[in-house]
């Protein structure tokens, strides 16, 4: 029967590779919420001398070019660098899978978004960023626009839950326009954390929740 | 491979075999077009067919045959009935009731009324998919103009009480239109008793060809023409009739209305057996809208938790077994259901939705198959999603 795959797509999505946790990963990072109709989390073990991906796992909710993309993106990224990592793209994982329908490049560009922000959090933990500016604003929008409200699957910044920022003497204190006792706080503050603390100036995060 | 179990009926069922046999002719033979019956005898014929048609139509909905008005489907007649009725009746007023569940055959037409001045109040919807009559009533005013309130929904099933929607309508001087697309040739449908003013139907919704279809328009309603031209279907829908699509029409409706009541007893049998052997296999699974009569006897909707229906459909399609998904979500969207948010479908669940619709195709004997190879996906899927690690 037809179907709107490359037989590639159709052999990764039934039997993805590279599926599961790694226990002592160095990095985890996920992307995306049921909410918003996709999410995938992805694990990375890198050599601490050579800085090479030597596993990497994934879990999907999601639609079957973005599983196939986590599992051809996860082969492509084994035995590479972190540097050679970070050039992957998502089009380097489509064109490798024979291409992919226009209508689902929004479901599948998550899996690169979520290799890339594992990358870029392991190097920060790692000082391996090459030019250390110092932290600004736009770079904490930046990286928590990955963090998405379980309530409504939109990110914390597109929904407008961002009252406040400052960034001083290494402290980044966010003020959050959420209930304190939202069900869904402890898990955004969480996420918010994953995401920052390895910046390589940063000693401290504060969220701070009110309404 | 295997002969594939296809479960969409409600998007759109194959051909009743009578009913392909009924049109051959007109393809070829009877090809004349039945606007010049007074002077050709090839003319009168075809037109004495649409006729007969259309008075299957009318036996269907218990309406005249001088209220059955062909057209190319269920969506040009839910554009007629709204637009035809807001455009001919603005100088009454301007406000329209409807509902958030409705066909976007009938949503769209309503925001082009509201960009052009128009005031559209929907009234609410409980959790399971049901319009209280009440909660109608309290909308009106006496700028209202038309309610438009479908009579079942095409992805949950749930079937409105539009007979006192109706009566509501009658007793306060305002136009009732329905969208009856899913429900006309599988549940009674009686336009007097009902008090429908306007009604929407859709021959491929019930083992007819697809493109042709037909709104019902009480007699003497103020509605604007929806097809300007040669004045075909005494002058509101131009256009040489589709008179293959309308002989097949006609023949779906008349063996809707000798066959149905067995038919639906039929697939209700199916359908339930199906859903309870699919909730003894597989855990987390939960029905969304009503359970009993004011279901669609074909219809299950329901949430698989912790796995996005997208990739399950694909993995039941490989396996030569067709699901139809919440609804455009599948044509590429990536918006969740209209119907899944409005009953109010919790929001880690609404990519989760699978709606699988039985017909009169269907048979006992697919129900193993279906759900052997739904549980295999589902534990496949399940072991992929990153909140659902428990392995079964
Ligand atoms: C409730 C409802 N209204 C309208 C339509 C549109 O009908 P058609 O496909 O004949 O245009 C459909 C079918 O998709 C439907 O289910």
């Amino acid at each position: 029967m037809p179907v709107p795959y490359t037989k590639l797509v159709i052999e990764h999505f039934k039997n993805p590779h590279n599926v599961g946790e790694i226990e002592d990963a160095d990095v985890k990072v996920t992307e995306g919420s049921p909410a918003c109709g996709d999410m995938l989390t992805l694990y990375l073990k890198v050599d601490p001398e050579t800085h090479v991906i030597t596993d990497v796992k994934f879990r999907s909710y999601g639609c079957a070019s973005n599983i196939a993309t986590g599992s051809i993106i996860t082969d492509m990224v084994k035995g590479k660098t972190v540097d050679e990592a970070m050039k992957i793209t998502w089009k380097d994982a489509a064109e490798a899978l024979g291409g992919l329908p226009p209508v689902k490049v929004h479901c599948s560009v998550l899996a690169a978004d979520a290799l890339h922000s594992a990358v870029e959090i392991y190097m920060e933990k790692t000082g391996l960023v090459k030019e250390k500016q110092p932290t600004t604003i736009e770079k904490v929008f930046q990286k928590l626009s990955h963090v998405i409200n379980p309530e409504t699957g939109i990110d914390i910044v597109k929904s407008n839950l961002i009252k406040n920022i400052s960034i001083k003497d290494g402290i980044i204190k966010i003020d959050l326009n959420i209930e304190p006792d939202s069900q869904f706080a402890e898990n955004i503050k969480e996420e918010i954390i994953e995401r920052l603390e390895f910046l390589w100036d940063v000693k401290e995060i504060q969220v701070n929740f009110m309404k | 491979m295997n002969k594939v179990i296809y479960l969409d009926n409600a998007a759109t069922t194959p051909v009743d075999r009578r009913v392909l046999e009924k049109m051959l002719p007109f393809f070829s033979e009877k090809f004349a077009n039945p606007a010049t019956k007074w002077t050709s005898s090839l003319s009168k014929e075809v037109d004495d067919y649409i006729e007969e048609a259309r008075e299957n139509i009318a036996n269907l909905l218990n309406a005249d045959v001088e209220e059955i008005y062909f057209t190319s489907g269920g969506t040009e007649s839910d554009n007629a009935a709204i637009k035809g009725i807001a455009w001919a009746n603005r100088d009454k007023g301007s406000e329209i009731i409807s509902t958030h569940i409705e066909h976007e055959a009938v949503l769209r037409p309503l925001e082009t009324l509201a960009r052009q001045g128009f005031t559209i109040k929907f009234v609410p919807v409980d959790s399971k998919g049901f319009v209280y009559p009440d909660e109608v009533k309290k909308l009106i005013t006496k700028h209202t103009i038309l309610i438009s309130i479908m009579h079942a929904n095409n992805e949950i099933g749930s079937i409105e009480a539009i007979e006192e929607i109706g009566k509501i309508a009658r007793e306060n001087g305002i136009y009732f239109h329905t969208d009856a697309v899913q429900t006309v040739g599988h549940v009674p449908v009686d336009v007097k008793a009902m008090n429908i003013d306007l009604l929407s139907l859709s021959a491929h919704k019930f083992y007819g060809p697809k493109g042709v279809g037909a709104l019902f328009v009480r007699r003497d309603t103020n509605i604007a023409p929806f097809m300007e031209g040669g004045g075909q279907e005494r002058g509101l829908r131009s256009g040489t009739l589709n008179s293959t699509g309308i002989v097949g029409l006609g023949e779906a409706a008349k063996i809707a209305k000798a066959e149905m009541a067995f038919n639906e007893e039929r697939i209700r049998k199916i359908r339930d057996t199906l859903f309870e052997s699919i909730q003894r296999e597989i855990p987390e699974v939960y029905l969304n809208g009503a359970e009993g009569e004011k279901r669609l006897s074909g219809n299950l909707n329901f949430v698989i938790k912790g796995i996005r229906s997208e990739p399950l459909l694909t993995t039941m399609n490989e396996r030569g077994i067709v699901i139809g998904g919440g609804s455009a979500c599948s044509a590429g969207s990536k918006e969740p259901s209209h119907v899944l948010r409005a009953i109010a479908v919790p929001d880690d669940d609404l990519f989760s939705g699978i709606r699988m619709t039985i017909g009169k195709f269907n048979s006992e004997d697919e129900v193993m198959p279906i759900v052997i190879n739904l549980k295999d996906a589902v534990k496949k899927l399940r072991d992929l999603s990153p909140f659902w690690m428990k392995g079964d």
